[in-house]
């Protein structure tokens, strides 16, 4: 039996530490560590409400819209205001943008390189001018001795499995895709100001008044990644999908799945948003369920907190109280957040599944036609695991991608009704409560505000790596990463390129898990490093 | 980077004893034990190794310049900027400060072509930051500056005065206060920036953030100062004042001097 330490874990965003034990060639048993701790629910106390949608921003600059819009929706439900039309449009194209910046970012930046081999790229032996270019252009940079963010990776892994050929077409995409993402956030840009860091989603709507040459300079660029993604990055996943159907059951986890639901829809109900509220569970898939911000509760019984009862978040009370590195007992900075006492992942393929479940008719189409292409009509099962989860990021964004065109009409046609309001002023009551329940790219994204003489009394985040990479619960069931990972085959443990695909294929953020705890207490933390 | 784990320690181990690179830092320094760790190392002990062997330290964004938004009061890890890191593990070595949340990619790429055309380093505020990029402050080249100067505001988000792009300071805007190229540079291939899409500046570029201007709704000139106790109130008492008149003063003589007599007289 081998037990393998992957510290620090690349192409994910933050600080995450994995544990395997590998016996007879698969993975036996896994543990996930979040390795870093700011404290940022303890920083909001205190102070004014209105810049909270600015400061949990920070939390991470990979989704930041989706930290605005949720803090911003917390006190819209705690002030009891709604933003006009064309602000609730505005601030879907926002975060639309960072969505589709994130899949393309994820799919060919963070992932790819766990199935393309770049140095066999070299072999291939294109006949079009401009792919000669880019083998041409490798080969310079190969030869130049600093191979950059290529060197020392698993070129020749066994577990490799495109011809080469098909690695220097996704070589050339992979180039093409850092522009595309690039350009993804700068639409958020237009109408956010920067990406990251937006700047124009308070509560209330949205401050950004939209212009008519405004619209048109993003009409014009929506429509190009509309193209791209429909011609390139889809196309890339159904050629390079068959080399590695076996992985199809593999990574499957838990298989429960929850989505607060994302980009609102009129009516304001989170049934109708683009992509709906609702959640799966593996015991009776293919139901959809109601999701119930009350039914979240928070185990702390493997991670560095006291307390012993799981709490909702809304009265959440822990100490933070590290004790070192334990896989038995205490091992990471992350909670564990369950629904019903139930572990769920969290992600595009959360949201996909349940929109397809509840008959989403843009999300049936897609996962439908994606089905028979690859020979499994009808069975959506299929998709539960490592190549469902690639496969669902790309449809989600091709289905986000489409949506912000026809958001952009909706708000042109507005302005021509005369309906030009964006935002709604509110005043801040001296008491108030209110929760925002919206989702990341990555997942399920939850703010609970509580504010009191008009300052922020407690302030609480469930974010959607959280829900994925946390350790086991008080009952000793794992995590949905830990559990996907158990039953991995794993060829050569000094090269573990599997144990990456299974994680890679959760899209993890650490900034996001590890952003806090807290409220209550105000004991000052004494840490021992063991 | 493609590799992992014990790879990825390997290149940088390989980095180190090469020596002679440009070591660029982002994000804070945890200062508490056990609350930033890679590969099992505190991340302090991190910034020590490398920071030996580098020709040139450049800490990007406002977490790795001066500690940033984790660093708010209470600062609950204890994190801290590159500089106060390195005082701290007794390395004196110059940092090039590019203070932002984010960072401008522009400033960066600009430090870095700066020394490999020049071979040197760029010539530094008294916070480290490239005069060249932190040399004036948002309020110096604000495409709305003339809005200001003519006394025309927005006065409530979603007016139909932020179209016609009218100076956001009573919206809370901190460009006067603020040092950075943010108006000519802009972000994200220079389509827009905070201002020209409608969001007021909430001082980011500075030292100090976002203490220093929490509260980011409030009109200047409401602004704290930051590690100075008791006669902070005293000081910005007197600060406040003088700047609150000095712009009252700007934006009424604008006015009166005639530059809006000639836009009535046009309009009549």
């Amino acid at each position: 039996m081998a037990r393998i330490t992957i510290d620090p874990m690349t192409r994910i965003e933050g600080h995450l530490r994995i544990d395997v034990e590998i016996e007879g060639g698969k993975v036996k048993d896994a543990w996930t560590t979040g390795t870093l701790f700011r404290g940022f629910e303890i920083i909001l106390k205190g102070r004014d409400p209105r810049d909270a949608w600015h400061l949990t921003q920070r939390i991470c600059g990979v989704c930041p819209t989706s930290h605005a819009h949720t803090s911003s929706m917390s006190m819209e439900d705690a002030f009891k205001v709604k933003p006009p039309d064309n602000g609730r449009i505005i601030r879907n194209i926002v975060e639309g943008c960072q969505f589709v910046h994130s899949h393309i970012l994820w799919f060919y930046h963070l992932n790819a390189l766990d199935y393309v081999d770049v140095v066999s790229a070299l072999k291939a032996q294109p006949k079009e001018a401009s792919l000669k270019r880019v083998q041409e252009k490798l080969k310079a940079f190969v030869e130049s001795g600093q191979l950059g963010p290529f060197a020392n990776a698993y070129w020749g892994h066994p577990a490799y499995k495109l011809p080469p050929d098909l690695n220097l077409l996704a070589v050339a995409h992979y180039l093409e895709a850092l522009d595309m993402q690039a350009k993804a956030s700068h639409l958020s840009a237009l109408f956010g100001g920067r990406m990251p860091m937006t700047m124009t989603s308070p509560p209330g709507g949205s401050t950004h008044v939209p212009t008519v040459d405004g619209m048109a300079n993003y009409l014009f660029r929506i429509k190009e990644l509309m193209n791209w993604i429909d011609n390139v990055y889809i196309p890339d996943v159904l050629t390079i999908a068959p080399y590695y159907l076996d992985y199809a059951g593999v990574g499957k986890g838990h298989a429960n799945f929850l989505s607060w639901g994302v980009f609102e829809d009129a009516s304001f109900d989170p049934k109708k948003r683009l992509l709906p509220r609702g959640a799966i569970f593996a015991s009776d898939f293919p139901k959809v369920h109601e999701a119930k911000p009350e039914d979240v509760t928070e185990h702390t019984s493997h991670s560095w907190y006291k307390g012993t009862q799981p709490l909702n978040p809304a009265v959440g009370e822990t100490d933070p109280e590290y004790t070192g590195y334990d896989p038995n007992k205490k091992y990471t900075w992350a909670k564990s957040p369950r629904l019903k006492n139930k572990p769920m992942e969290v992600g595009a393929l959360a949201r996909m599944l349940v929109a397809y479940l509840s008959g989403q008719p843009t999300a049936k189409k897609l996962i439908d036609s994606t089905l028979s292409a690859i020979g499994h009509t009808g069975k959506p099962q299929v998709l539960l695991g490592v190549v469902g989860r690639i496969a669902a990021r790309a449809l989600e964004c091709k289905m986000v991608a489409d949506a912000m065109y026809q958001w952009g009409i909706e708000i042109i046609e507005n302005v021509k009704k005369g309906k030009t309001e964006v935002y709604t002023p509110y005043e801040i009551p001296d008491k108030a409560k209110g929760i925002g329940l919206w989702e990341a790219p990555r997942g399920a994204l939850g703010h609970w505000i509580d504010v009191d003489g008009k300052k922020i009394k407690n302030y609480q985040c469930v974010v959607p790596t959280t829900w994925n990479v946390c350790p086991r619960d008080d009952n000793g069931v794992r995590g949905p990463i830990e559990e996907a990972l158990v039953g991995t085959s794993v060829v050569n443990p000094e090269k573990p390129l599997e144990v990456l695909r299974v994680v890679h294929s959760f899209d993890p953020c650490l900034a996001c898990t590890v952003h806090v705890i807290h409220p209550e207490s105000n004991r000052i933390m004494e840490f021992k490093v063991s | 980077m493609a590799a992992a784990g014990k790879q990825a320690e390997e290149i940088l181990e390989k980095s180190k004893k090469a020596g002679g690179y440009i070591f660029i830092v982002e994000g804070g320094v945890p200062t508490k034990k056990g609350h930033g760790t890679i590969a099992g190392k505190e991340m302090l002990d991190i910034l020590k190794e490398f920071s030996g062997p580098a020709v040139a330290i450049i800490a990007v964004g406002s977490c790795a310049t001066f500690g940033g938004v984790p660093a708010a009061k209470p600062n609950p890890s204890q994190i801290v900027g590159v500089t106060e890191a390195l005082k701290k593990v007794g390395v004196n070595k110059p940092v090039i400060n590019l203070d932002l949340c984010p960072v401008n990619v522009e400033y960066l790429v600009g430090v870095v072509v700066n020394y490999l055309l020049l071979g040197k380093l760029p010539e530094l505020d008294s916070f480290g930051r490239p005069k060249m990029f932190y040399g004036q402050t948002i309020h110096d080249n604000c495409e709305r500056r003339t809005h200001f100067d003519a006394g025309r505001f927005v006065e409530k988000f979603g007016a139909k005065e932020e179209a016609l792009g009218y100076c956001l300071y009573k919206m809370g805007c901190k460009g006067p206060m603020t040092y950075s190229a943010c108006p000519k540079i802009q972000y994200n291939d220079r389509v827009s920036w905070c201002v020209k899409a409608g969001g007021p500046c909430i001082g980011c570029a500075e030292h100090g953030w976002p203490d220093k201007f929490a509260g980011f709704y409030e009109r200047l000139p409401d602004v704290k100062m930051v590690g100075i106790q008791a006669t902070a109130d005293k000081i910005g008492a007197v600060a406040a004042a003088a700047t609150a008149a000095g712009i009252a003063l700007h934006a009424v003589g604008t006015a009166l001097s005639g530059r809006i007599k000639g836009e009535k007289e046009g309009g009549e």
